[in-house]
């Protein structure tokens, strides 16, 4: 059993090219990146807002001010960071004006128990995504993800729907290594005990068909 | 290597990025105990299906029209000046 390959990102250099031509004034620049990066945004916004008009308004919102700020950029750290940070702060916006009695911050102590080992271990089949359709298994990931707290799903998204490491998510989050270390973990265990009540092993008679 | 210090290390294993003396004995750990080798199997399918999930893909026709409200409002916003943002 190895470690989990992370997805290959572009070629940060040409990525700088962009960036500058763009501070410069050229536009299409800048819609190559909405172009390169648009995926991603739309994919955490909605993962975040749980809600696909929310997400459509923070890329609009997330482009625009990042467009507006470019010259504030300091290119120290990469564009996709910096904006992918903007985008999480304008779809926690979005989050906090739809639900205004909960809490959502990424900042809070989030109360969980401890750290004994999971209570659920039960096998899962071999292969389990492939007892459902595409559309079920959508659905089923989106039902189990929108289950956790917005600061473990925000973790999750970042480090291991979209690849970021471990030192970007942090960048990109304001939050310590250690802290998204804690939360990575507690979402990965959350994530896959509720995953179990789906893709567990089958009693004898009732698979394989 | 107990249980515990399974769990406080799966991260980093899974992450790839453990010192090899921790890996082995997590890894021998694994070899002997089952239930932390399903927590690791199984957390390890949670990440590859999430990730190869294709969850909230952004439709073409959607995508050209957001692309193109941004980049009217990005000259929308240059006309301006720098200070309206």
């Amino acid at each position: 059993m190895g470690a989990i390959q992370n997805k290959l990102e572009g070629p940060v250099s040409d990525e700088l090219t962009l960036v500058q031509a763009a501070k410069k004034g050229d536009d299409s620049a800048f819609e190559e990146l909405v172009r390169r990066y648009d995926r991603n945004v739309f994919r955490i916004a909605q993962h975040i807002t749980q809600n696909r008009e929310d997400a459509e308004d923070v890329v609009q919102e997330a482009f625009l001010k990042a467009y507006g700020n470019l010259a504030k950029f300091q290119e120290q750290s990469k564009f996709y960071t910096w904006l992918v940070r903007i985008a999480v702060n304008e779809a926690l916006m979005k989050l906090r004006r739809r639900k205004p009695e909960r809490t959502v911050s990424l900042d809070e102590e989030i109360k969980t128990e401890d750290d004994s080992l999971p209570r659920e271990i039960a096998d899962w089949s071999p292969n389990p995504e492939q007892q459902y359709s595409q559309a079920e298994l959508r659905e089923i990931l989106s039902k189990t993800i929108q289950g956790l707290p917005p600061g473990f799903r925000t973790v999750f998204v970042l480090r291991d729907v979209e690849g970021l490491s471990t030192e970007e998510t942090a960048a990109a989050l304001e939050l310590s290594v250690p802290a998204v270390k804690s939360r990575l973990l507690r979402a990965r265990l959350q994530l896959r005990e509720r995953l179990g009540r789906f893709f567990q092993k089958r009693e004898s008679g009732d698979g394989d068909q | 290597m107990k249980c515990s210090e399974f769990l406080h290390e799966l991260t980093n294993y899974l992450d790839g990025v453990l010192d090899e003396t921790t890996k082995v004995e997590l890894e021998n750990h694994l070899s002997w105990c089952h239930n932390c080798y399903v927590v690791c199997d199984t957390t390890k399918k949670t990440i590859e299906i999430y990730r190869d999930s294709q969850l909230y893909e952004l439709p073409e026709d959607l995508r050209t029209r957001l692309r193109s409200a941004i980049m009217t409002k990005c000259q929308q916003q240059k006309r301006r000046g720098p200070e309206s943002v």
